[in-house]
């Protein structure tokens, strides 16, 4: 598990990636990933490209960033997610809350 | 001395050998590196003064007249048990056979003569890091031992809590629920819950809080509440999701939710509701043809959208008496395997399909989940429930703290009700409240709630609505009726449906009258009452349980008005 993150060079994007399990053992990288941020970025995109599993506590995760990026207002997106990580956003219509792709 | 390693904290030693001036040698050096020295002179008398003494490391010649030093090591050895009392055989033998015998017999090292003071000291000091190291660990698994006694005491505790309050309604006593629960699941988040409503009609919740252990049962309370409360109430699913959603948005941290399946069975109507966000996919199985229709998750999870985003719609799909309903945690799917692999809903097809007695299912789950992975996780929950006939209405409401000196026996009121309160309002629970005022009335209060829950719906699907009864001839069409329902219902604008109670004494008991009006068409009341009352009809069945549950019940107005009596004796 890691979790990494990035500012595009003109501070509007924040892209955070994980990797690996994507569970409560990530839950402080995934915290710090954009909490250690001074500016406050547009758009949050997460990039599950390398994270092979999600659990509910990951879930709760991506609320956490979202009501940090804003809540109703928030941007956020989740990008490259597999069909089994996927199959669970899609259970709990996470798609309602999220721009996932 | 300052060539020495420094002495940390000067130690008891035992040495054993029966050369006396190696012994005066040995005790002399050991003593000026700054310990304290207790001797013996052959095997049986250094185990002696070991058990008298509890020195905390031994130096012990191998070759000794009475007992020798390997017994003695290995008594010793014994004796000190889990703590360690590091043992240094000091020998002239050279053979390696010899010095692996040191070893063997439970030796931690061993020191050739003649003695090097440096090298003893070395030892001496390299010893006591091992001793002391394995004091802090017989000392910290102690602590964790406490720890985790207190931890499974506090859980034994709160699970006695919180099982008088998760089981306080139905899920033991009903003939019609099996369910499976790994013991210690509530301390993954699994929550089970089922109760009557005041008509018969079974709520049930299967609910899954993210994240384990205590923080994940903690939201179960206040959920619980909300669950028993409102269905003996006799709210239904809307509304009780509606204050379950708003409560766990209150309450819980933003990251924690609960994924959750709310059910209503009814026998009398034949027919399942569900509201299902966040859970693996459910099933309804139709057993006369072995279908099975699975209850997918249509909604985010309770707790997680504002009361205003909350969306209550259910679905509602015909059942017949003996189907069931079967419904599962993720625990069952996530079950994995040594690869990481996990059990997954393809598997949980299969098992449905090699399933021969329904009555079965949950032990071939079970096998099937212990074949693929060894062993059961403790977060695995399963339910199924049968719509099964008969259920007996009963009064099941709250306990009443009033003598019924003051019950109230000669009044009459009357509302209306206007769409934009149709659209989200059902007065029902406030209705029945209202009348259970009444004492003579609560042994009937079941049938009350059923006549008035059936007049009601009519009036406004019916009435209101417009909707035809018809439509529901056929499972189709039945999703089709529900689907137009909810879209007519988010559209309406005017109408009403009036709701006029008369209560008078008679004799020592008394009489209450209600009439309901709606403003719809009405409906050519001689024709459909002239339809046979066919029991396995998916529509029409309201008719016939509110003519069979009230004393009188007669139409008027083309349709538009409906009058139902209910009369009480006096009270024992």
């Amino acid at each position: 598990m890691s979790v990494e993150s990035e500012v595009s060079l003109d501070g509007k994007k924040l892209m955070i990636a994980v990797k690996g399990r994507f569970d409560f053992g990530s839950h402080q990288a995934f915290r710090d990933a954009y909490e250690r941020f001074y500016k406050v970025p547009e758009l949050y995109v997460v990039d599950l490209k390398e994270a092979t599993y999600m659990d509910s506590s990951a879930l709760g995760m991506l609320l956490l960033l979202r009501d940090h990026a804003g809540g109703d207002n928030a941007e956020v997106q989740v990008i490259n997610s597999n069909s089994d990580v996927r199959k669970i956003l899609a259970i709990s219509n996470f798609d309602k809350l999220f721009d996932i792709s | 001395m300052s060539a020495l390693a420094p002495v940390l904290e000067p130690l008891t030693i035992l040495i054993a050998e029966d050369s006396a001036a190696d012994l005066l040698l040995l005790s002399t050096i050991v003593r000026r590196q700054g310990h304290q020295v207790l001797t013996a002179t052959n095997g049986a008398e250094a185990v002696e003064v070991f058990t008298r003494e509890r020195p905390q490391l031994v130096l012990m010649d191998a070759l000794m007249p009475v007992m020798d030093g390997f017994e003695a090591a290995r008594r010793i050895k014994q004796l000190a048990g889990e703590e360690l009392v590091p043992l240094i055989f000091l020998t002239s033998l050279r053979e390696s056979e010899a010095l692996a015998q040191c070893l063997d017999a439970g030796g931690d090292d061993f020191l050739p003569k003649p003695y090097n003071q440096l090298i003893l000291a070395a030892k001496i000091n390299a010893m006591d890091r091992l001793r002391r190291l394995q004091a802090t660990v017989l000392q910290q698994r102690d602590l964790i031992a406490k720890h985790h006694d207190y931890l499974l005491h506090e859980q034994r505790v709160a699970k006695a809590v919180f099982d008088k309050v998760a089981h306080s309604g139905c899920i033991n006593a009903a003939p019609n629920i099996r369910y499976l629960q790994s013991p210690y699941a509530l301390f993954n988040g699994d929550l089970l819950l089922a109760a009557y409503t005041p008509s018969g009609d079974m709520h049930v919740l299967l609910g899954d809080f993210t994240g384990h252990g205590l923080p994940a049962a903690v939201g179960a309370m206040p959920l619980a509440e909300v669950f028993y409360g409102m269905t003996a109430k006799g709210y239904g699913l809307a509304q009780t999701l509606r204050e379950m959603n708003a409560k766990l948005k209150r309450i819980l941290p933003v990251d924690m939710f609960c994924c959750a399946t709310l059910l209503c069975l009814s026998t009398q109507r034949r027919v399942v509701e569900v509201w299902s966000g966040g859970m693996p996919e459910g099933y309804v199985h139709e057993i006369a043809t072995g279908k099975r229709t699975p209850l997918e998750s249509r909604h985010l999870p309770l707790g997680v959208l504002s009361a205003e985003a909350f969306d209550d719609r259910t679905e509602v799909w015909p059942m017949a008496l003996g189907d069931r309903v079967f419904l599962l945690s993720d625990g069952v799917l996530d079950t994995a395997d040594a690869n990481d692999q996990l059990f997954g809903a393809e598997r949980l097809q299969q098992v449905f399909a090699a399933n021969r007695e329904p009555d079965r299912l949950f032990e071939d789950i079970e096998q099937a989940l212990a074949a693929f992975r060894g062993e059961v996780r403790d977060d695995v929950s399963m339910v199924e429930i049968t719509l099964q006939p008969g259920q007996q209405l009963r009064a099941s409401g709250p306990l009443y703290a009033d003598s019924g000196q003051s019950c109230p026996l000669d009044w009459s009121v009357s509302f209306e009700f206007r769409a934009e309160t149709l659209k989200r309002y059902n007065p029902l629970p406030y209705l029945l409240q209202l009348l259970l005022e009444i004492h003579g009335l609560r042994e009937q209060s079941g049938a009350l709630y059923s006549v008035m829950a059936e007049l009601y719906s009519n009036a406004l699907e019916h009435g209101v609505l417009g909707l035809d009864s018809r439509l529901k001839c056929d499972a189709q069409g039945f999703a089709e009726y529900y689907r137009q329902r909810n879209d007519r219902l988010a559209q309406l604008n005017s109408g009403y449906i009036r709701v006029h109670v008369q209560v008078v004494p008679v004799g020592a008991g008394g009489k209450i009258t209600l009439r309901i009006e709606d403003s719809g068409l009405g409906f050519d009341v001689e024709q459909v009452l002239a339809r046979p009352l066919d029991m396995d009809r998916l529509s029409g069945r309201g008719l016939s349980l509110v003519r069979q549950l009230s004393s009188d019940v007669g139409w008027s107005d083309g349709g538009r008005s409906v009058c139902v009596e209910f009369c009480w004796e006096a009270l024992a």
